[in-house]
């Protein structure tokens, strides 16, 4: 799609950005020590904290991976709000308060809390090292397809715009500022969500949905087919002409090329209709010539799609205001026309082609449309582990994510701790209750961008206008700001305070941990903005899901058993974290969608049938745990009475 | 080396608020699996409808509204444990 900044848009932006600056300096000037800058002194206020959580959560993946899920399948994007909301749950009963009462800066702190072991101290920071970068990755993504509809810009300039800016922020004033940053955040974000979802309501759906009528939407045509005399195949529009048909073996799918005022376009063929059906293309040339259903990219012919073809029994029409029952009503009682994607060679090209999929309202507000779920329509046992085992790495997840249990250490007490994840788990609620209605208020207003759904919501905004597209895009990408800062923080936590300080044994004086943390922040930063670029173009939520997978593997298990299991060994938490990483990581390198999607093969089968690793990886490191704490359970209590011995 | 962020008093509530927390925890692990299990072994079930919406959209709201009231539910009872058992041990040492 082709874009242009407004001057609008550009000023908003800028005076966000400028806020943020502004806060990081007002608090630059308090953070000298090392408690001010990895855990902003132990001193924000609960309410504060809690709304900040809901800004770091709410990152990048929960609002443009999530809408853009949700307008491109269906009710399968809403799997990942349950799954995010339900993490908390985890987070608030079991390692809310331990968490806080165990540790001081980090969650290697934590861990080590009860042993003092140099393992456990280079393994967690290792996991929290790790973890941060993977999440950090669809952080820079989200930035980066932020700024070319916002700025005009590429995405490379959007993902060295977040670095360099989350750079200043982290290096000048640490996690206070941070927290204040998402607290702002935080806030606006669900203020203006509801904003946007009650704008839709008042819109209501229409089969031809025109922005408000500020775009008219493209009115995709069908072509009869007809059987000539000589027994050949014709159309009965003599202004197309018939060039050949694409050879396709990987989809039942038939397409054919046709040619009208020498452009060229492809089609779907519907042989039981009797018709073509326009689909729209991105043709990729060897010569490195690119063409938008046939045009280059300034002619502007690739379309905003997303409509229903049919609502209220009608195919031309328009319903009045709706609520949040009668919306969800209007889509499950019509079809909304979905696009899939398919790519295929060519002669002398790659082609991605876009058709249209009618679907029925019941199968978008059902799970199946993204994880094959139902047996009836060829899912096997390996797709419903898949799913499975996404559902546990969100679950187990989130209570595991170093930028998430960092923050336990910035209010007073554990009390405060508790508090605080009440008002996120609020906030957080009722923001993913919203992302619902964004997210299907953009399937079929005829706003999403096929070519990168994470746009879906911000897009949706647009249509309503200048102003509330700037605003919500400036606070998606405060949110990456806001996020990529804490997930830095965090690591650069473990490789000054749990590598540097505590396993090399530096004993580094305050000030210079904090100069070793902002050294740490900026290579952390560096390494984030290249990820960030090569990864451009996939789906931020299924990136996160990864994230979520590795820190439910590493993380969570140690945190669970150091809790409640009293014979947990240093050596059994090692062996976890480590069980846990490598299981999960090496699983998610070779599955088949890094494959695809990642190394670029496709047609080559993976060695790893399902997706996501938790299921496997999870168990795995709580045996890991268990086994190895077992075997070393003899040397804990020879090590008592030897202790015991020389204390007589 | 470093103090911990705070200090604070030791905490006579916290094996209450450790039990009720693993139960509540349980509590909403089930209904969340009763979830995924439906999805994967009956997904029609999913699309049954109810009212104006489907069983998918209200037991997906209801996640999140469950989890909500769970996270009061467990805080009004913490608050009022901290309450009352850290105000008993306050009065025995004073009376010490």
């Amino acid at each position: 799609m082709n874009y242009v900044a407004s001057p609008w848009a550009i000023i908003i932006f800028l005076s966000f950005v400028a806020a943020v600056l502004g806060i990081s300096y007002h608090f630059a000037r308090s953070t000298k020590s090392a408690s001010n800058y990895f855990a902003a002194g132990g001193s924000i206020h609960w309410s504060v904290n809690g709304i900040a959580f809901a800004g770091d959560y709410l990152s990048a993946a929960s609002f443009l991976g999530i809408c853009g899920m949700l307008a491109m399948s269906g009710y399968d994007g809403f799997l990942y709000s349950i799954g995010y909301l339900a993490g908390w749950i985890v987070a608030l009963f079991v390692v809310a308060e331990p968490m806080k009462r165990l540790g001081k800066f980090t969650f290697t702190d934590a861990l080590d809390a009860k042993f003092n072991s140099k393992g456990i101290q280079l393994t967690a920071a290792i996991s929290t090292l790790l973890v941060s970068l993977f999440y950090l990755i669809p952080q820079m993504v989200g930035a980066g397809s932020l700024v070319t509809p916002l700025l005009g810009l590429p995405h490379w300039a959007g993902v060295l715009m977040v670095g360099i800016i989350v750079i200043i922020v982290v290096t000048t004033a640490g996690m206070k500022s941070t927290t204040y940053v998402q607290f702002l955040k935080g806030g606006l974000l669900i203020v203006f969500s509801i904003v946007l979802v009650f704008l839709v309501f008042s819109r209501g759906i229409s089969t031809s949905p025109d922005q408000g009528g500020d775009k008219e939407y493209h009115k995709f045509v069908t072509l009869k087919i007809e059987t000539l005399n000589d027994g050949t195949v014709g159309l009965e529009d003599k202004s197309y002409r018939i060039l050949k048909q694409i050879n396709n073996e990987s989809s039942s799918m038939q397409f054919v090329r046709l040619e009208k005022n020498k452009i060229e376009t492809v089609w779907s063929v519907n042989s039981e209709k009797g018709i073509l059906e326009e689909t729209q293309t991105i043709e990729y040339f060897e010569d490195g010539k690119v063409l938008y259903n046939g045009q280059t990219k300034d002619k502007g012919a690739f379309y905003q799609v997303g409509h229903m073809s049919e609502l209220e029994g009608k195919t031309d029409t328009k319903t009045g205001n709706l609520n949040m029952f009668s919306f969800i009503e209007t889509i499950r009682d019509g079809t909304v026309i979905r696009w899939l994607k398919l790519d295929v060679k060519d002669e002398g090209s790659k082609l991605s082609i876009y058709y249209q999929k009618p679907t029925p309202g019941t199968e978008i507000l059902k799970p199946g449309l993204k994880f094959k779920v139902d047996s009836e329509k060829g899912a096997k046992t390996k797709d419903k582990l898949d799913f499975v085992s996404l559902m546990m790495a969100l679950f187990f997840g989130t209570a595991a994510l170093p930028h998430i249990l960092i923050r336990y250490y910035t209010v007073p007490s554990p009390a405060a701790a508790r508090k605080s994840t009440i008002v996120a788990i609020a906030a957080i609620g009722l923001f993913y209750v919203l992302t619902m209605y964004m997210g299907l208020g953009a399937m079929v207003s005829g706003v999403v961008d096929l070519t990168n759904d994470n746009m879906s919501a911000p897009l949706l905004a647009k249509s309503f206008g200048v102003t509330i597209f700037a605003i919500i895009s400036a606070l998606a990408f405060a949110t990456v700001l806001g996020t990529v800062s804490g997930l830095i923080v965090a690591a650069a936590g473990a490789v000054a305070h749990d590598v540097m300080d505590r396993f090399m044994g530096l004993k580094l004086a305050d000030r210079a941990k904090v100069k070793a943390g902002k050294i740490a922040s900026i290579v952390v930063g560096c390494i984030a903005m290249v990820l960030g670029i090569l990864f451009k173009g996939m789906n931020v939520s299924y990136l996160v899901g990864w994230a979520f997978a590795v820190a439910a593997s590493a993380n969570l298990p140690a945190i669970v058993m150091i809790l409640f299991w009293k014979k947990t060994t240093a050596k059994g938490v090692v062996a976890s974290v480590i069980t846990g990483l490598v299981s999960a990581l090496g699983l998610i390198l070779l599955s088949q969608e890094t494959f695809n999607n990642v190394y670029g093969l496709v047609g080559v089968i993976a060695p790893v049938p399902i997706n996501n690793p938790a299921i496997i990886s999870v168990p795995l490191s709580f045996i890991a745990l268990v086994v190895v704490s077992l075997l070393t359970q003899k040397n804990v209590n020879r090590n008592n009475t030897a202790r015991l011995k020389s204390a007589d | 080396m470093h103090e911990p962020s705070s200090d604070w008093k030791k905490d006579n509530s916290s094996s209450v608020k450790e039990l009720l927390g693993k139960w509540l925890f349980l509590l909403y692990a089930i209904v969340y699996g009763g979830f995924i299990i439906i999805n994967v072994v009956s997904p029609e079930f999913m699309g049954i409808k109810v009212g104006s919406l489907n069983v998918a959209i209200v037991y997906g709201f209801l996640l999140i509204v469950f989890a909500m009231l769970l996270a009061f539910a467990y805080n009004h009872v913490s608050t009022h444990a901290e309450n009352v058992m850290n105000k008993d041990n306050e009065s025995e040492e004073t009376e010490e």
